[in-house]
Formats: C-alpha cells, sequence, structure tokens
C-alpha cells in the first residue's frame, strides 16, 4: 500500500520548507485516502519541519485521516439550509445502512461517512456528496438507490 | 523593541513605559500585578487563556485584549482590574474548574477571585490540564526539540507526542515537566531509568562521583549542539 | 491567445473580438452554477451540445456554461441572448423544442417561463421578472454573460479594461485614494474600509509584501464566493492585479477551501490564460510592474476564514489564530506587510475603477457603500443570489425577490451573518440592510448568507446547531471559546431535551458576556450572537422547553410524540422497515401500532409515510 516511489514523485514537485507542508498532505491524503503514518515521516524529514508540526497539522485539519478510508466518500451536508431541511435524518438514514457511524469507513472499506459543514449548494437542500458527485434535493427514498449504484460499480 | 518611551494611562495613573513593552509588563514596572496562567517571562507570549485581559480605551469605547502581547502606545487607557475585566476573569477561572477539576493551581486562582465551584459540567475529575500551552512552547523555543504539540482542536484538543507514540525527538529532559503550572505531565525516575510521555531514558551517571546528571539522550543533544564529544558530558557539574 | 505586451495590444484584441461576427450570434447559455449543478446542468449542456451537432451548420447558435444565474430554486436554467430569454427548470428532454421553437423560429415557450402569480402569464424576458428587477447586478453582473472558461469572453465583456487604466493612467496612490472614496468594506464580514487597509499596509516597512484573496467562504448557508470563483474567476484576478500595484505586492495567493474544487479548477485555468496572454507575470502590458498569483488549497477548518488563522495555514501550520495587534496589514505572511481581502471584495474593484468611486458611492447607506450579494436560501420560494444595494431592506429581499414564505408558511425569522450571526424576528422586517443595521439588531453582515426560517423551525435548536457547528469548528487555543462553546452547546443541548432549568438563560447570557469581550478572535467572540438573539427575540419559546418541557416547533425530538392514526394508516410497512428501534408493530394491510416505551423519536416513520398517518406533536 506504502509505495515510496509515489511519495518522491509527490516531494520532487515541493522545494521544501514548511509552507508545503499542508500541499504535500493534500496530495498523499488524495492518492491513498489517508496519511500513512510512515509516509509522515518521511514528510518531516524531506520538508525539514518538526514531525509533531505534520502531526499537529493532519490532525486539526478535517479534510486528513489518519486511518484508511473507504474508496467512495460519502459526504451529508449538514450546513444550515440542510439541516432545516432535515439533513440530520438524512445522515442517520445513511448510517443506519451502511452500518457505521458518522466519521467511520464500512468494514469492506467501500464507504466512508461523513457529516460536512456546507456544499455550497444551498438552494438543493438537503444534499449529499458521493466522491465528486452531488445529489441535491434529497429525500429519504432516494438512499438506497444511490448506495446500491456505487456497489454495483465496484 | 525600541528605547523610546510613551506616556499611557495605567489604572488612573499616569505612566512612562518602552514603547512595545506588553501592557502586562508596562503594568508589573508599575507595581501593579496581573493574574496570568499561559504567560512565562522565557517564552513568547501567545495569548492562550484569557486571564490577563485588560480594559483599553476611551470610556463608552472600550475592549478587552490580552496584557501579554498588547503593545504599550502612546496615551492609551488601561484598566487592570475594571469590573468587566474582573467578570472575564472570574468566568475564564470558572470554565477552567470544570475543565481541569483536579488542578489545585486554578482552586487557588479561583478562589482568590471569589470562585469556589463551577455551575458548569466537569470533565473528568482527575483532568488537570489547561492546554495553556506551556510545555509545547518550552519545547520548541527554549529545549528546540518539539518533541510534543497540540494536536486535534476543540473539542479533542490534546497536548501529545505523534501518533501517541514515543516521540523519537524526546531528549528526556523533564523540562516540559518542570515548567507545567497543574502538575499534568507524569514522570518518574527509578534505578537509573526516568520515564517521561511513555519513553524511557537511561540516566547518565557522572564518571566521577557517580550522582545521575540526565538523560544520555539529553547530554547526547547538547553534545551535538556544541559539537564537543559527548563523553565531556559525562562529568557532572559539581565534579569538574 | 497571443502575448498581450502593452495595452494598445490589449485594445486591438479586444475590438477584434468585439467585431468578430460570432459576437453578434445567437447564443445559449446553460447555468452550471452550485444550484444547477447539482440538478443536471451539465446533462441538459450535452443535450444541446448534441441537438445543435445533428441540426448542423445552418443553425448558427453559441452554446456556452456559463456561471451562476442566479435563481437557484428554477434549477435548472437558460438564458437566450441577445433577447434575454430566461427559461427555467429546463430538463435534457426539453432541449429538442427549445432549439426548434426558440432558437430556430425565435417562438417563446411559455410552460418553462416564469408566471406571473397575479395572472399566471408567462414572462419570458428577465427585466419582466421580480426576481431581476429588484437586483443590482455588479459582482454578479457578467455571471449570465460569459463562459468562465474562456478569457475571450471576459475581454469581449470589457474585462480588464480597469487594469489598463489603473496601468496606465493612475498612480498606486491614485488608485488608493479611489477605493477609499468608493466606501467600499470588506465583504468578508469583518466590514473593514478596504482602502484603509490598503494604505496601511503599503506605508508600512519593507519591500517585499503580499496579498491574499480569502475564498475560504466556510458559513454554512453561503455560496456568493463560490459562484463568482467558478463563473466569473477573471474579475477576482483583475481586482487583486489592481490591488498588488496599489499596495506594492507582487505575490499573492488566493485560499480556496477544500470543499470547492470547481472553484480551484477555475480559478488554475484564469491564472493560466492570464499568465499566458501577458496579464499576470512580469512587465504586465509593458508598465514594469509585475505580479504572480498562487492557489492554496484549505484542508477543512472554518477558522481559518479568520485572518491570521489562513496566514498560518499559508505558511504551514495549524489555524490557530494569533492576538493582534499587529495586524496583518503590517506584520502578516512571514511576518511581512499583507492585505487579505474576501473573493467579493476583489471583484468589486474593476467596476469601482471603470465607473468610478463616486458612481460607486451613489449606492448604499452613507456607511455602507455599493451593493452586496446575499444567499438567500430556506423556507422562501425563490431562493438563489442576489445582489442588492446596501439599504435594501429585508423585507424587501425575502418577499419581493424571494417571493414570499413557500408553502404557505409564515415568516419566523431570517438568519443573516453565518454561524456568527443572530437571528431577526419579524418586527424588523423593515431594516435596511447594511454593516451597522445589522449589528444593531445583535446580528451581523458576514458574508451575506441569508437564511429565512418559518413556523417550521424551533429556536432554541437552531441556536443549539449553532453551537455545534462552532465548537466544532474552534480551534482551542484559547479557554472562553474552547471551554464557552462547550458548555453553552451542553447547555442547549439539555434545553433541547427537556431537562433544562430556570437558571440556565441568565447562566448562558453571563458566560456570553465573557465569550463576546475575552475570546481571542472572531469565532469565539461572535459565537454568542445566535443564542443571544434568540434569547432575545424568542424568550418564550426557550421558557417553553424549559418549563413546559414542551417544543411548540415540533423539532426537539425527545420533546415529541409520535403515534399512528389508524384511520389513515394503510399498513404498508414502510415506516416498519426505516424503524432503527423496531418500535412500530403490526399486520401487513392493518393500522400499524407504535409502542412508545421503544420509540426513539427519531421522525423517520414521519418522513418516509406516504399517507401523512404518522401524527406529531409536543
Amino acid at each position: 500500500m506504502i509505495n515510496p516511489e509515489k511519495l518522491e514523485a509527490i516531494l520532487s514537485h515541493y522545494q521544501g520548507g514548511s509552507a508545503d507542508l499542508i500541499p504535500v498532505l493534500q496530495d498523499i491524503q488524495d492518492e491513498n485516502n489517508y496519511l500513512p503514518k510512515d509516509q509522515l515521516k518521511v514528510v518531516a524529514h524531506k520538508l525539514q519541519v518538526p514531525l509533531t508540526q505534520v502531526y499537529s497539522v493532519a490532525t486539526f485539519f478535517k479534510m486528513f485521516s489518519l486511518e484508511p478510508k473507504g474508496r467512495h466518500q460519502i459526504r451529508v451536508c449538514l450546513g444550515t439550509a440542510c439541516h432545516l431541511r432535515g439533513g440530520q435524518r438524512l445522515v442517520e438514514m445513511v448510517s443506519r445502512r451502511l452500518g457505521v457511524d458518522i466519521g467511520q469507513t464500512t468494514p469492506d472499506l467501500q464507504f466512508s461517512l461523513e457529516t460536512v459543514g456546507c456544499l455550497g449548494s444551498c438552494a438543493q437542500a438537503p444534499l449529499l456528496m458521493v466522491d465528486d458527485q452531488y445529489f441535491g434535493r434529497m429525500s429519504m427514498d432516494k438512499v438506497p438507490k444511490i448506495l446500491k449504484s456505487y456497489k454495483n460499480q465496484d | 523593541m525600541n528605547s523610546d518611551y510613551v506616556n499611557l494611562t495605567i489604572d488612573g495613573q499616569a505612566v512612562k513605559s518602552q514603547s512595545g513593552l506588553s501592557l502586562l509588563l508596562a503594568a508589573r514596572e508599575h507595581g501593579i500585578d496581573i493574574p496570568t496562567l499561559c504567560y512565562h517571562d522565557d517564552l513568547k507570549p501567545e495569548g492562550h487563556c484569557r486571564l490577563c485581559v485588560v480594559e483599553i480605551g476611551e470610556p463608552g469605547r472600550t475592549r478587552l485584549v490580552n496584557s501579554c502581547t498588547y503593545p504599550a502606545e502612546p496615551g492609551l487607557i488601561v484598566q487592570t482590574a475594571s469590573e468587566k475585566v474582573l467578570q472575564a476573569r472570574r468566568m475564564v477561572l470558572e470554565l477552567l474548574l470544570a475543565e481541569a477539576p483536579a488542578a489545585e493551581l486554578i482552586q487557588k486562582m479561583a478562589a482568590e477571585h471569589g470562585i469556589y465551584e463551577t455551575r458548569f459540567k466537569k470533565a473528568d475529575p482527575q483532568a488537570r490540564c489547561i492546554l495553556c500551552a506551556q510545555c509545547v512552547r518550552t519545547c520548541r523555543e527554549v529545549v528546540g526539540v518539539s518533541a510534543i504539540s497540540m494536536a486535534f482542536r476543540t473539542p479533542k484538543k490534546i497536548v501529545a507526542t505523534p501518533f501517541k507514540e514515543e516521540s523519537e525527538a524526546c531528549i528526556g529532559c523533564g523540562s516540559c515537566v518542570f515548567i507545567c503550572p497543574t502538575n499534568v505531565i507524569p514522570y518518574t525516575e527509578k534505578d537509573g531509568i526516568r520515564t517521561v510521555w511513555g519513553r524511557h531514558f537511561e540516566l547518565q551517571p557522572c564518571k566521577v562521583c557517580g550522582n545521575y546528571i540526565a538523560p544520555k539522550a539529553q547530554l547526547e543533544h547538547w553534545a551535538k549542539i556544541t559539537g564537543d564529544p559527548v563523553e565531556r558530558f559525562f562529568v557532572c557539574r559539581d565534579c569538574r | 491567445m497571443p502575448k498581450l505586451e502593452t495595452v494598445q495590444q490589449l485594445e486591438e484584441y479586444r475590438r477584434r473580438l468585439l467585431t468578430h461576427p460570432d459576437a453578434q450570434a445567437l447564443q445559449i447559455l446553460v447555468c452550471g452554477g452550485p444550484g444547477c449543478l447539482p440538478m443536471g446542468s451539465e446533462e441538459v449542456a450535452a443535450a444541446f451540445r448534441q441537438e445543435l451537432k445533428e441540426r448542423g451548420p445552418a443553425v448558427k447558435v453559441l452554446l456556452k456554461e456559463s456561471g451562476c444565474q442566479g435563481w437557484c430554486s428554477k434549477a435548472v436554467k437558460v438564458m437566450i441572448r441577445p433577447q434575454e430569454i430566461t427559461y427555467q427548470q429546463v430538463t435534457p428532454q426539453d432541449v429538442p423544442e427549445i432549439v426548434a421553437e426558440t432558437l430556430i423560429q425565435g417562438k417563446i415557450l411559455d410552460r418553462l417561463c416564469y408566471r406571473d402569480p397575479a395572472d399566471q402569464t408567462a414572462k419570458a424576458h428577465k427585466s419582466e421578472i421580480p426576481f431581476y428587477q429588484g437586483q443590482q447586478p455588479l459582482v454578479l453582473g457578467k455571471m449570465d454573460l460569459i463562459d468562465p472558461t474562456s478569457l475571450d469572453d471576459y475581454l469581449a465583456a470589457g474585462g480588464y479594461r480597469a487594469l489598463q487604466q489603473v496601468l496606465e493612467q493612475m498612480s498606486p496612490e491614485a488608485v488608493i485614494q479611489a477605493v477609499g472614496r468608493s466606501g467600499l468594506r470588506g465583504r468578508g464580514g469583518g466590514g473593514f474600509p478596504t482602502g484603509r487597509k490598503w494604505r496601511l499596509c503599503r506605508e508600512a516597512s519593507g519591500e517585499v509584501k503580499y496579498l491574499i484573496c480569502n475564498g475560504d467562504e466556510g458559513d454554512p448557508g453561503a455560496f456568493m464566493d463560490r459562484a463568482v470563483m467558478e463563473g466569473n474567476p477573471h474579475a477576482v484576478l483583475e481586482g487583486m492585479i489592481i490591488g498588488g500595484y496599489a499596495i506594492g505586492a507582487h505575490q499573492s495567493f488566493i485560499y480556496v477551501r477544500h470543499e470547492y474544487p470547481l472553484a480551484v479548477k477555475r480559478l488554475s485555468l484564469a491564472i493560466d490564460q492570464a499568465r499566458q496572454c501577458g496579464l499576470l507575470g512580469d512587465n504586465i502590458l509593458g508598465s514594469g510592474f509585475a505580479f504572480e498569483v498562487k492557489i492554496s488549497k484549505g484542508a477543512g477548518a472554518f477558522v481559518c476564514g479568520e485572518e491570521t488563522a489562513l496566514i498560518r495555514s499559508v505558511e504551514g501550520d495549524i489555524g490557530e489564530p494569533v492576538p493582534r495587534p499587529p495586524y496583518p496589514a503590517q506584520h502578516g505572511l512571514w511576518g511581512k506587510p499583507t492585505v487579505i481581502n474576501n473573493v467579493e471584495t476583489w471583484a468589486n474593484l474593476p467596476e469601482i475603477i471603470n465607473r468610478g468611486a463616486d458612481w460607486f458611492a451613489a449606492m448604499g447607506t452613507e456607511k455602507s457603500k455599493g451593493t452586496k450579494v446575499f444567499s438567500l436560501v430556506g423556507a422562501v420560494n425563490h431562493t438563489g443570489l442576489v445582489e442588492v444595494p446596501m439599504g435594501t431592506t429585508l423585507r424587501q429581499i425575502v418577499f419581493d425577490l424571494g417571493g414570499g414564505i413557500r408553502d404557505g408558511g409564515e415568516f419566523k425569522a431570517v438568519q443573516t451573518g453565518g454561524p456568527s450571526g443572530g437571528c431577526i424576528p419579524k418586527e424588523y422586517l423593515d431594516l435596511p440592510v447594511d454593516y451597522d443595521s445589522l449589528q444593531s439588531v445583535g446580528s451581523i453582515m458576514g458574508s451575506g448568507g441569508m437564511i429565512v426560517m418559518d413556523q417550521s423551525s424551533c429556536m432554541v435548536d437552531v441556536a443549539r446547531y449553532f453551537m455545534s457547528f462552532l465548537h466544532d469548528e474552534s480551534c482551542g487555543k484559547c479557554t472562553p471559546c474552547r471551554e464557552g462553546t462547550k458548555q453553552i452547546l451542553e447547555i442547549l443541548t439539555e434545553i433541547t431535551q427537556g431537562r433544562g432549568s430556570e437558571e440556565h438563560p441568565a447562566l448562558m447570557e453571563e458566560l456570553c458576556a465573557t465569550m463576546r469581550s475575552a475570546s481571542l478572535c472572531g469565532l469565539g467572540q461572535s459565537a454568542v450572537n445566535p443564542v443571544l438573539s434568540t434569547l432575545k427575540y424568542f424568550r418564550e419559546e426557550y421558557e417553553a422547553h424549559i418549563q413546559q418541557k414542551r417544543c411548540p416547533a415540533l423539532v426537539c425530538r425527545s420533546l415529541l410524540k409520535y403515534t399512528i392514526d389508524p384511520e389513515t394508516c394503510t399498513g404498508c410497512l414502510a415506516c416498519v422497515r426505516e424503524c432503527p428501534a423496531e418500535a412500530i408493530r403490526g399486520e401487513a394491510g392493518e393500522p400499524q401500532e407504535l409502542d412508545q416505551e421503544l420509540c426513539v423519536k427519531c421522525g423517520q416513520c414521519y418522513e418516509i409515510c406516504k399517507f401523512k398517518a404518522v401524527k406529531v406533536e409536543s
């Protein structure tokens, strides 16, 4: 899973130094769906920043995960407009269907479930995203079909 | 900091202070003591605890600022113990009593401000950390190894070693333990081994008198900085 | 795209674009904005592409995917130019007819038009529609006009003319004076006078200065910055280059939140285009001025919308704010003087230069000049982005533009300014919207989120929702915010779960006073607004929760009771399948029974029942 060449390729785009830390971590997160501990140690060394800083940044920002995430990221919006339109019930339903809590990944590593503060499509509340696909004006009955379509894809 | 002086008013008194000096230190120079929690003379002030707030500005247009970083400015009007300031300090302490119920320093300071109990929901009764970050800042600025840091954010914010595992950068010096105002960091010494942040450090005895000097890792760190052979540090100060 | 090395070359290139035969062609612009994208705008555009391809070269129509056309509740929207015919709720199935009838024969399809509620007549033209009539598009002006991926479109629409004027005819000092005279205030929420900020930075000592565009837009319910970054990225760049020239900065960053990948893509493309033709880089248009833009992506932290936290994030550190002074204008990114302004602030600059500071200052109120873009969402009939002069009243926005409360509901409150804003009750509907008026009633302008609530919203739940958000986003550095948000959330949760006590309101007010006065940054300081405003204006709702353990709006679950009406229940068992507590029992085809002991009051049965057989009361 940990490919040192891929990490080298990512790091080669950067000069080193603190300002590159977040972009490097973002690249690694996009590549692996999480931040492997060993790669973070290499990053600290290559960018010449303390490992503590890497760890602080990796745990401060919501986009980063130290645990492997699923192949498909489900993000249910809990922005104000979505909250007022039943966003909470929507995420609970998805959570029940998948059998995982918010912030967790299904055991088969297919889906990760998260809530987001706002996806920026407030007029189509309630909203959820699977990877980079938006699903607006969601209702409970649409959930099983959407999940099934991704299950069938894999 | 330059050598210009500015005139300002602190608690009704006209005073002269070095331009840019923090209001906390300017007040101290004039005999006014402002309580603090995260401030330390040897660390860069960062404004975590908010206990040192003072009220500045013209009457009717005042606001609270943390005195540990706010600089002395010409004509500034400062009140270090106004009603607004005291209300804020009491509330900060009341919140800390709930966050760190076992922290004796907080209980003492709260009592000094007339707060003996907290109306808020308490955390773990053994909790003592007030997240003042003195340990983290000491390790980073004074010791220079940055072995611990602030991880996560509200509601899970903690001081931790990377991945909550043994920190490779740690030299076992115990400065963090020493500086912590509420005795949070566990630290033991037994049979020539010092244990701090879950890592065991072999203590180096003096080659002459046999007393323990410091962890070997710490002496090796000093040797790396000075460029001296590490054996030089294996003799304690008394025996030199 | 040719390299444009002088202002004359740019003018010549623009002239060629304007006299090109395509400039007068019939155009169809499919909205690809944040409201239409999730509703299938790409499929509609693809359908047009296909249909036009099949029709062949005889039908000369230019197809474009535009930025946000504003009226998101009517997604997918389509605009036909030059007539400015606007169709709504367009599906791929409508496309052949639109092409055949409207594009080729010029006939209006009434069924795709806005209907005047008075007499149901179809209004096809943008100028006839109240939603657009009440607006003053400045920032949003080019959104339904250009393809945001085309620099040519932006140039043809007059883009980069302001930059030409600045580089050719104005000194940096003159630019700062113009911005000052215009009265422009920061559109991100702080409302700090932009001209003054620029002057502070220009006068700060040091050769190296930075400029940052804050595209973090963390307020839930706000998407205007997203729309501008995606729909008119060059306007942001043009504003930034002008700003860089004025303050003497040559390097800049656009900080875009991680949740906006399309905005990153569009801005990156715009930067490449500008660089290729010489509008970015060294010696821009022969002026000798050099300017570069880089994109910095956020990583998921609302607090990084705060200036000093944003700076730390760009520097590669955690987003914990730092006390001010010193202010970023004097000591910012890597310790250098830095100007940070919001996306919308930057996007205002080209028009201020083009039309003049006095023109801008003629709009708005005494202390709040110009226009403001609002994201009008929630319980109104017409949701979307609207741009109005400062001083427009809440009533005008909610009722004239928003079309009033949907589904025959009743206006209860409007929340402005995102999680840092307050809830404003109907008593203040005639409040003119500007920075100071909103503050006077316990709210803020914020970035422009405007969330309308009706009788189905519980104001205690709303306060709890916002405090939960802020508690989760709080960086944790300072005591009042870290512990304050936690304890207020605790108390509000108790209240919404029926364990509130008489002392709670006063205790919250006392804690809020310290959070407001002593928190290190705006997040903690403004976190009190939702709680304090709802306590002030909706006290009776709090009292119902605390004293009677009732939620009048039927939202707070612990205080609700669900029952199944045997008269209406058909026994379809849809609710049984969804019930997480297995609390519903009965035979198929027979009325079901809900066991109150087992019921966890999640409301799923209520949501899923097609026959409205599930009743709820408090």
